[in-house]
């Protein structure tokens, strides 16, 4: 093998993305991390390539992301790689990756990829920016998103427009900022992303058909894995879709009196907006009152259904990071001035518990 | 046995927000608290001093205002507070601030059946990465998000929380693990653990106390050693002010119902 240096940043080409797989199933980010990856690869001019590792017969899953638009699967097998350890899944990594040196590697965020990113970002001496939202690599893309999403006086702005830097922009200090990160003189240019928030493309069989896929079996040292997984448990919890749902209600602080009526309003209001499900500002996860896996907002999810009802929600920064993207937006709050207003499409002032069922009344009547 | 805890004194980005007018945010303006998940690390630290006797040593980067979260610190309980401290580490991002932590835990000795305990990210970068990447530098494995922590002579089972369950696994010490607050209800310091801190060594260590370990390197630390660089921050647009409806429930309820149809989203 050539001797890896990351600095010497014009030996590197190619998009890869690692794609995460549990009992041998591929996760949705994978698909959302190869459709935005196919957009950077045709930004640069270069290829995508998919990495993904797991245990014997996992290249059967490979060919799938290849619909999304990877050109090329690497697919490591190995018992080993079939339940994720760190040790093994960052020794496997790291090694291709100094072995082929690829300029970008994007991984998703989830709790599995924010243990393996910053590992293997460390051991590559390179940067890695955590829970992006948005990416680009040409300039004259990231000005127009800049133009579009920012208060940045782009006209009067020189940007170098030749940069070829991927441009990273995730929240910063508690979603209160946006934050273009880059990573100019090493890569690869490694980035987690967040779940839900980038679009999946179509799947196109012929572009499945089309795709490579190459199997590597790695060496793995079982003297190199010092941990040792007893068990995986699934917790049989109701799936809360938050992320993939056309509509979603969420409540907030001014539900906390009757959280159980105001969660049964919710989700009667969701399914006359068309069918949904109920979410939750973080005050309500954190006081015990709703599961985790509604939170909508900066430390929970992502969404941006077609339509977002906030029902007593404040609407703090955090909150709106997690749903200003909303294709429309209705707001329910007792009190006019509160910042909910200013991202919504419709405010009505009101008690939630009076207000709701008269909306859900209403819309069936229209219907 | 040595428990390290790694602490961040962060703005708390809960309350009011002061900004400058450049965007950015105004940290001297705002409140400091101790970084939460790295409560429910000290906490779990603190556990295991009581259950299995141990030296609890706090560890921060930060400027020296700093001190006053360490005397919390050693108020909690934690035995030592070493705060690492210094123009030179400054504009580190994870890849250098996790470089100069390692360098101050190898330079304090890291040994068989030692432990560093972290929370898993701070509220101000949100980036869960310093944890990490201690570890890769000290060569230590690591266990993320834990829930539960138990310890067996050298062996720990820890449960690693997932999106859709959990999963056990077992380390042998040293290594790391990052915690979050299912782990456990940070206590709270007493009148007598106020005294008792004063007495409790509290250290600074600056560039020249570190710059011979290894990982100390000018191009490993702070603003010239970070791989990372912020290109542009900037406020997301305003968005237009939308549309109050008024009216009594029934009419505000009714106006929306015809609107939302007139847009065909019912």
């Amino acid at each position: 093998m050539a001797e890896y240096n990351s600095s010497l940043i014009e030996e590197f080409s190619d998009i890869w993305v690692f794609c995460e797989q549990r009992d041998g199933k591929l996760m949705p980010t994978d698909y959302e991390l190869i459709s935005e990856g196919r957009k950077l690869a045709d930004q640069r001019g270069s290829k995508l390539v998919g990495l993904l590792l797991g245990g014997e017969g996992i290249e059967k899953a490979a060919g799938e992301l290849g619909g999304y638009g990877a050109d090329k699967i690497i697919v490591c097998e190995d018992p080993a790689l079939a339940v994720y350890t760190n040790e093994a899944y960052t020794n496997v990594v790291c090694d291709i990756v100094m072995e082929r040196k690829p300029e970008v590697l994007l991984i998703g965020a989830s709790n599995i990829g924010r243990d393996l990113g910053p590992r293997c970002a460390a051991r590559l001496h390179t940067g890695l920016t955590a829970d992006c939202t948005h990416l680009d690599i040409d300039m004259n893309t990231y000005v127009d998103f800049l133009d579009k999403n920012s208060n940045v006086d782009v006209a009067n702005t020189d940007f170098k427009m030749d940069d070829v830097n991927m441009k990273m922009t995730r929240p910063a200090f508690g979603g209160h900022l946006m934050a273009t990160i880059i990573c100019p003189r090493f890569r690869p240019c490694m980035a987690t992303v967040r779940p839900g928030v980038l679009k999946k493309a179509d799947f196109d069989q012929a572009k499945a058909d089309a795709c490579e896929v190459e199997v590597v079996r790695p060496a793995i040292n079982a003297a190199d894995i010092h941990e040792k997984v007893l068990e995986v448990v699934k917790e049989a919890k109701e799936v809360v879709d938050l992320i993939g749902a056309d509509v979603v209600v969420s409540i907030g602080n001014g539900a906390s009196k009757d959280v159980e009526t105001a969660k049964k309003l919710a989700q009667e209001l969701a399914d006359a907006l068309g069918g949904g499900v109920v979410g939750s500002s973080r005050a309500l996860v954190d006081a015990g009152l709703m599961d985790a896996d509604r939170q909508v907002g900066q430390t929970g999810k992502t969404v941006h259904p077609k339509v977002y009802v906030a029902l007593g929600i404040s609407g703090a920064i955090q909150h709106k990071a997690g749903m200003q993207n909303s294709e429309l937006i209705i707001a329910v709050n007792k009190n006019e001035t509160e910042p909910i207003f200013e991202v919504a499409d419709y405010g009505l002032v009101g008690d939630l518990f009076k207000v709701v069922p008269e909306m859900i009344e209403a819309i069936k009547a229209v219907k | 046995m040595k428990i390290y805890v790694c602490v961040k004194q962060v703005p708390d980005t809960s309350g009011v927000v002061a900004v400058n007018p450049d965007g950015t945010m105004n940290r001297a303006k705002m409140p400091t608290i101790i970084n939460p998940d790295d409560l429910n690390a000290m906490e779990a630290a603190l556990q295991l001093k009581e259950s299995e006797g141990a030296t609890v040593v706090a560890v921060s980067m930060g400027p020296p205002q700093a001190m006053e979260m360490m005397r919390e610190l050693l108020a909690m309980g934690a035995d030592e507070a070493v705060l690492v401290s210094g123009r030179e580490f400054g504009g580190s991002d994870t890849f250098a601030t996790s470089q100069i932590i390692a360098g101050a835990i190898h330079h304090m000795g890291i040994g068989e059946g030692d432990l560093i305990l972290c929370g898993r990210q701070a509220i101000d970068g949100d980036t869960a990465q310093v944890g990490p990447q201690i570890a890769e530098k000290l060569h230590l494995p690591q266990v993320t998000y834990a829930t539960d922590i138990k310890k067996d002579g050298d062996t720990y089972t820890v449960r690693r929380a997932l999106e859709d369950g959990y999963m056990n696994i077992q380390v042998k010490s040293p290594c790391l693990i990052t915690c979050i607050k299912e782990l456990n209800e940070p206590r709270y310091m007493t009148v007598a653990g106020v005294f008792e801190a004063d007495d409790k060594p509290l250290t600074i260590l600056d560039y020249p106390a570190l710059k011979d370990e290894p990982l100390i390197e000018a191009d490993t630390i702070g603003l010239k050693g970070s791989p990372t660089n912020i290109f542009k921050s900037f406020n997301p647009p305003v968005k237009g002010q939308g549309e109050m409806i008024p009216g009594t429930e029934k009419e505000m309820a009714a106006a929306l119902a015809e609107k939302l149809s007139a847009k065909h989203v019912i």
